[in-house]
């Protein structure tokens, strides 16, 4: 039911669907150019709780149960959960879905976390191993700049190859092909990416750490599912901002392997630059989930995209081994997703 | 793939560099505020009578007060954000080091969180000052011995 190609891609015979997804974004997503795309936004950044980290928690629950209900599934219809976020422990998700009682697998897999989840939850339903999963994540500016930087308050000015933390969430839950209706979306491929270490040590300038792994992927993607990039409509990649994207063409384009006309990064789709004090674009695990629940399959709801990449990018960064001396590790991850014909779907 | 070099020179081209025109003009202007504020509070606290001794403490205390007040209601990483050093290098920008984390880090208590963390940036400057005024003072110690 699920067939290896080459290393590390898999081509589903029967492919997974979609059934729903949902995105929950902050103030700064809901300012932003998709703010109206988002299922539900909050302009207070503790959700109405008492601190940033149950903030984040909030967020993936409303997540999970927006996505819940437009799939009118309840919790016990799950038979997996994968999730993943930027804390330490991955408290924004254990905590978020104690509550569920869904069995749980939890994946750090830094900002590639949505393409990581939804790449596991795409292999157990599509073997057959799940009739329906969940695939979470989030990153809260707030809890991410207090582990990984400076305190909110602390004034200091930031590169210009700095990305801003997005605050946002996203849930998506896959079901085993028979599921799917007329108008679905199905997961057609997936890859799991290598981790490429390009030497980077500025945590100011993510993008250059982790497009070495973006275009290692793609490069691989291509070969191992005898595809090319004018294959599909639209290729995203999670958040390599502005820096990382120009350096992704430079590195495929060694291998003539041209992306640029049909690229986008969900980190330049998020916030609009011009207006927003984003810097080289946004980050984190809920930037790709917020583009992708919030603007990508809604668009391929609405029959506008069909064959999609969504390639979710993580700097695999610690601050203790930055401290230590050490370079920083990227990873990315890819699903691809196609529209069935028709487009306009009656649920989601 | 590119060698490591060949990709750093690739990052380097690729990376836009700080606006350094409008970072160090900004930082001269907002620095050479805070301190012509100072230097008008000495005065004025001198003029209203107190030694110069006790008018410079004073100053200190004013400006500290103010910029853990300012760091309070979220107003000082703003002007930070265009004053660069202009606002790190005063005795305002150590106030705002010592106060952001306490601010930053309640949520884990007032022990574990405010009080362990409140000099998670400003504590190398201290245990360092602290370190080195050791050091002068032996220095100088040696030399008044040395009849210098």
């Amino acid at each position: 039911m699920v067939k290896l190609l080459g290393r590390s891609t898999w081509l589903f015979e029967q492919p997974p669907v979609i059934l729903s997804s949902a995105a929950v974004g902050g103030k700064m997503e809901k300012d932003g150019p998709l703010g109206e795309w988002f299922d539900y936004t909050e302009e207070d950044g503790l959700f109405g709780e008492s601190s940033w980290e149950k903030g984040e928690n909030r967020m993936q629950q409303l997540a999970l149960k927006a996505a819940l209900q437009k799939a009118g599934l309840r919790k016990s219809d799950l038979n997996l959960l994968f999730a993943g976020d930027l804390l330490n422990q991955c408290t924004g998700s254990s905590y978020a879905l104690r509550e569920f009682m869904v069995p749980y697998l939890g994946l750090y897999g830094a900002c590639s976390t949505m393409a990581e989840s939804l790449l596991m939850a795409a292999v157990y339903t599509g073997a057959g191993l799940a009739k329906a999963a969940g695939a979470v994540t989030s990153s809260h500016f707030c809890t991410a700049e207090r582990q990984y930087r400076f305190p909110l308050e602390y004034g200091c000015q930031r590169p210009p190859t700095a990305q801003w933390t997005a605050t946002s969430a996203g849930a998506v839950i896959v079901g085993e092909h028979s599921m799917g209706g007329e108008h679905r979306i199905e997961i057609v491929h997936a890859c799991a990416g290598i981790i490429q270490d390009p030497g980077i040590k500025d945590a100011n300038n993510m993008g250059a750490a982790m497009a070495p792994a973006a275009a290692c992927l793609f490069r691989r993607y291509f070969r191992e599912s005898a595809t090319a990039p004018a294959d599909y409509d639209r290729i995203f990649t999670g958040d390599l901002g502005a820096v990382g994207s120009d350096l992704l063409y430079q590195l495929l384009g060694r291998d003539h392997i041209e992306i640029s006309d049909r690229h986008n990064d969900c980190g330049l789709l998020l916030y609009d630059r011009q207006r927003q004090d984003v810097h080289a674009g946004g980050s984190g695990c809920g930037c790709s989930a917020g583009v992708l629940n919030g603007y990508i399959l809604p668009q391929m709801r609405a029959g506008k995209l069909k064959n999609v990449l969504f390639a979710a990018t993580g700097a695999l960064l610690s601050p203790t081994m930055v401290q230590q001396g050490e370079t920083i590790p990227g990873i990315a991850h890819l699903v691809h997703l196609r529209a069935m014909e028709g487009g306009g779907a009656d649920v989601y | 793939m590119p060698t490591t070099e060949q990709y750093a020179s690739m990052v380097k081209n690729a990376s836009g560099n700080s606006p350094s025109w409008k970072n160090i003009p900004f930082a001269f202007l907002i620095g050479g505020l805070i301190c012509t504020i100072g230097e008008a509070l000495l005065h004025l606290y001198q003029y209203a009578g107190l030694t110069a001794d006790w008018a410079g403490a004073m100053v200190s205390v004013t400006l500290i007060a103010t910029s853990a007040l300012l760091t309070g209601l979220g107003v000082y990483d703003k002007i930070a954000k265009h004053g660069g050093a202009g606002t790190l290098v005063p005795i305002t920008g150590f106030a705002n080091a010592v106060v952001s984390p306490a601010l930053e880090f309640r949520s884990e208590g007032l022990v574990l969180g405010t009080g362990a963390k409140m000099f998670l940036i400003a504590g190398p400057v201290i245990v360092y000052g602290v370190a080195a005024s050791y050091i002068y003072g032996i220095i100088l110690c040696l030399l008044g011995q040395a009849g210098m």
